[in-house]
Order: structure tokens, then sequence, then C-alpha cells
């Protein structure tokens, strides 16, 4: 399904670095190391406001909700700084809404991360923990902490290239990127899954795209310049649509 | 399983330095042109280790950490000296993405519970540093391997893991520097006995000591130091006044190697590994590599 409000081009397409005027929202609540975000997003030229404040969001091109730690206590800091329906909202919006590690997981119905959660209900489904993964007989740790490879999903093999059009435009399939995760998400309808990933015996959603929401479990911030191709493609296609709707 | 191959840069002051067991530290050159040309060369990761900081109070280290996080694009794990949840994240400001605690956790194990409450389990690395006892057990130290602690380095990996550290750095103080090989029951025995990812340190000296950290030592990650950094400091062209005040540069000056170690690349060492069945990542895209290292 085309999204509605940006298109992402094909890598050809943005080689350009965007216009400084796309500014990216990253939503601060309080976890994890949100400046490697804000870093790669400034190296692609993106205008970047770490931000727990909901008029600040509201004022942004494009929303990254990134995050380590725990899901219940995330979701607990977005009911107290009220973004969850802010979040909701532009979901269902032309704004592109990005979710990045624990940000993917916050997108689900529910997770069962130290009891069961409620998440965002973004897109359907929920967030499981690894059990007990195993390679070749050996037992694998959790967290996974690796770099792992991204692959196109077996229902979107017909298609030719499935990343095109989408953030992971240009990456080789089997591109390498940089995880650390203890759970990962199981979207109910399988189509949205745009690419998995496998841990021990376990094939796990590593990134998915419904409308305009994008999100992936590695970080592409700190998966070298396979990553920064991601928030290329992302800067790119904001300003492309700015710049056609300016027009 | 992929392993990470992870430089660690030992920073004294504004250089890169090298001892052996933690002594008799050589300038090698700045820690900001290392970390790039490993970010260029495929390193997973970067340690970066503030030698004097648990000794002599700070320095420079946050400045560094700043530039660095600017051009790499790769997880960046900063130690040496960390206190408290606050010293924790002002390195995390500067752009470090783990920490590294060692001395302040032995001393106050709480310190690791709180902070990997405040950031995240993933944040936080602690760094096992031991020394082996002539009964065959392990004994912990601190202040960069001078401090002995009576605390036994395997059940005191198991209690940090159960306080929420997120990954086990663990160095063998006798191996460190040496080019012996890493200290692989040492290894075997903290990897066996946590359910988090260890990183062998400590040792290497040539790529098959990699292999055997992971095979045999089980260990997820390996830290490289030597190997790695005696060959890039020969491409290195520095103006000798840069370090005329910080200490011994004989070895800079000579672009000498050291007898048992040695000289490697990344993707030397990722070759090796791939061509003895060893999972790891390999640059995917040349041409995409070439691109975005500015």
């Amino acid at each position: 399904m085309a999204a509605a409000g940006v298109s992402y081009g094909s890598r050809n397409d943005v080689t350009e670095r965007s216009s400084p005027s796309v500014k990216a929202a990253v939503v601060d609540y309080g976890l994890g190391n949100l400046f490697s975000v804000r870093r790669a997003c400034e190296h692609v030229g993106m205008e970047v406001v770490v931000t727990p404040r909901k008029e600040e969001i509201l004022g942004t091109d494009v929303v990254i909700l990134p995050g380590v730690g725990a899901f219940g206590d995330a979701m607990a800091t977005l009911r107290r700084l009220d973004l969850v329906e802010v979040l909701r909202d532009i979901a269902n919006s032309d704004r592109p809404l990005i979710g990045i590690c624990l940000g993917i997981q916050l997108l689900m119905s529910e997770s069962c991360e130290f009891g069961v959660h409620k998440g965002l209900g973004i897109i359907e489904g929920s967030v499981v923990r690894f059990e007990n993964p195993q390679e070749r007989k050996r037992l694998l740790k959790v967290p996974q902490v690796q770099w792992n490879r991204i692959f196109h999903p077996n229902h979107r093999r017909q298609e030719g290239d499935p990343w095109r059009d989408t953030p992971l435009a240009g990456l080789a399939e089997g591109e390498f990127m940089y995880f650390v995760h203890s759970f990962y998400v199981r979207p109910t309808d399988p189509s949205v899954t745009l690419s998995v990933s496998r841990y021990g015996d376990v094939e796990f959603c590593s990134a998915l795209r419904w409308r305009n929401v994008f999100a992936c479990q590695f970080h592409p911030e700190r998966s070298g310049s396979a990553g920064l191709l991601v928030y290329r493609n992302v800067a790119s296609a904001v300003g492309q649509a700015r710049g056609g709707s300016a027009a | 399983m992929n392993v990470r191959i992870i430089p660690r840069l030992d920073i004294k002051g504004p250089n890169l330095v090298k001892g052996i067991r933690f002594e008799g530290l050589r300038v090698l050159g700045k820690p900001e042109d290392f970390a790039r040309r490993y970010y260029e060369h495929g390193a997973d990761e970067l340690i970066y280790m503030d030698v004097v900081a648990s000794l002599y109070g700070r320095n420079s280290l946050l400045d560094i950490v700043e530039r660095t996080s600017k051009e790499i694009f790769i997880p960046l794990t900063v130690g040496g000296g960390l206190r408290s949840v606050e010293d924790i994240r002002r390195v995390l400001r500067a752009g470090a993405d783990k920490v590294s605690i060692n001395t302040a956790a032995l001393a106050r194990p709480d310190l690791i519970q709180e902070a990997s409450r405040a950031f995240g389990s993933s944040t936080i690395v602690v760094s096992i540093e031991a020394i082996r006892k002539p009964n065959g057990t392990y004994e912990a130290y601190v202040d960069y391997g001078r401090q002995s602690t009576g605390v036994d380095a395997v059940e005191w990996a198991t209690r940090a893991a159960e306080l929420g550290a997120g990954e086990l750095l663990v160095t063998s103080i006798e191996r460190e520097g040496t080019g012996k090989g890493f200290d692989l029951e040492l290894t075997r025995k903290i990897a066996g006995s946590v359910p988090i990812p260890v990183i062998a340190a400590g040792g290497a000296g040539r790529v098959s000591h990699i292999h055997e950290a992971i095979v045999e030592g089980r260990a997820d990650a390996v830290c490289v130091a030597s190997l790695l950094h005696y060959h890039y400091f020969k491409d290195n062209d520095y103006d000798e006044s840069d370090f005329q005040t910080e200490g011994n540069i004989e070895h800079l000056r000579r672009k000498g190697g050291l007898a048992n170690v040695e000289e490697a690349t990344l993707p030397g060492i990722k070759e090796y590994l791939l061509a003895h069945a060893i999972g790891c990542r390999w640059p995917q895209q040349a041409c995409l590599t070439g691109a975005e290292t500015t």
C-alpha cells in the first residue's frame, strides 16, 4: 500500500543531502541514549529537537520514538507526559512516525515484559521474549547483542524488491544491522513485516511498515553506513513530500 | 550468532596508550584517529577506557567522546573512573552508547542496579579484571589492575548479571598486553555462569587467539588492542610536538612492533573467522561503505 504523505525514493534519489529545513522530533521520555539518534539525524541534514513536549513534537515533520529499557516504565512515562494520544494521532496522520528498538515494541497492542502491559496499540500484535534460542545446540545469550542480518520476508518474495519506496530502500538483502534486545514484536497482520531476522532458531520481525509508520528493532544510528542510509531515506522522503506540498 | 570484534582504546589525557599488564604505557597516537580508522575498517563496536581517571580524577575524556561520536556510527562504550549515576549520565550525554564500570561497582554493587534502571541494562557493561590465584580461582581487581579486592571474579560476575548488567567485559590482567592469548579458563568459567553476553579481553597477540576465545572460551565478543594498534599506528602521521609532554613516545618515533604480537587488520580478522566457520559481520556493500566514510 502506498503511503499517503511521503514516498521513499530509490537509492539513486537519496544521494543529495536533504534540505536542512526537515525537522525531526526525537521523543524524549527519559530512557536510553537519544544522542546517537540525534547525531544520525544531524548527519543526514535534519534539524533535530529532542523533547518530551507534545507542542514541540507536533511542530515537526517526522517523529522518532527511540528507546532502550523496560516496556512498562516507558508506557507509564508516555502516559504521564500525555503522549499516548499524540503518538496515535500522528500514526493516523500523514506525518511519518519512526519507532526504533523499544520504539517498535511500544507500537504494539501489548507486551508480556514483566507482566502484561498495554502498548500504544498502533500496530496490532504482541511483544514476546526470546525463549532459549539455540544455534547448533549451543544456547544463545539473551539479550541478543550483535550485528545481525535483515532479509526480505517470505510473503513478499514475489514482489521484486519489497524495500523499494521504504526507509530500507537501497540496502542489499542480508545487510547487517546492530541489535540489542531481549524481546521482539509479533504483528498479527504479517503483511506489515518489512524485514525478518534470525536469532538462533527463532525468526522474528526486525522491521515493519504500516502506512506512514516505519519501525525497526535494530539501531540504524549505530549500524554504520547501512544504518545511516535508513535515516537518509527518511530525510529525503520527508523533504520531497514537503517540497511537493509547498510548490 | 555473529561475534563482535571490539577494538579497545586506552586513553591517557589526549592520547591513545597501550601497556603490558596495564603498566609501562606507551603513547601510540590520538584516539580519534584510531577510532575513525577502526570504524571505517569494520569494527563492530569500540571501547574507550580512561586509564587514569579512577586514580587521578577527570580530564578531557568527555571532549574526546563528543568528537568521536560525531564521526563514528557504531556503539561506543566508555569506561574509567565512573563513580555514580551522574558520572554515567555525563558520559552518555557526551555521546557514549554504553558505559563500563568496575571499581565503583565493586565498592557499591547497587550502582549496577541504579544505573541499569536509569539507562537500561543494555547500557551498563560491568568490567571484571581478574588475576588467577595459585589455587586456580580468580580474584577481581580494581583501579586498573592495581588493587586486589578479595572478591571471587566468577561469583562477582554472577552477582553483576543479577543486579542488571547488560554485558560483562572480562579481562585477564596477567595476559593483558602480552600477546600470549586470552585466559580461556577465566572466559569460559564466566561465560558459562551468566545469561548475558561476555566480551573476552586481555592477551590477543595472534588472530588465532580470537578464534580460541570464541570456541574454547565461549566468548560472545572479543576485545583487541595491541593486535590492531601496532599495525594501524604506522599509517598515522604525527607531529612529535603534539606529544612532548605526554610520556613515552619512543615507540611512536620508531614505529616498531611488539615482540609477541602479530600485526592484524580488522578485515583480516573477519576473513580468518569466516574461513573458520565463525559468524561475524563483514562489509556488505563496499560502495556504500565508501560513500559514507566522510
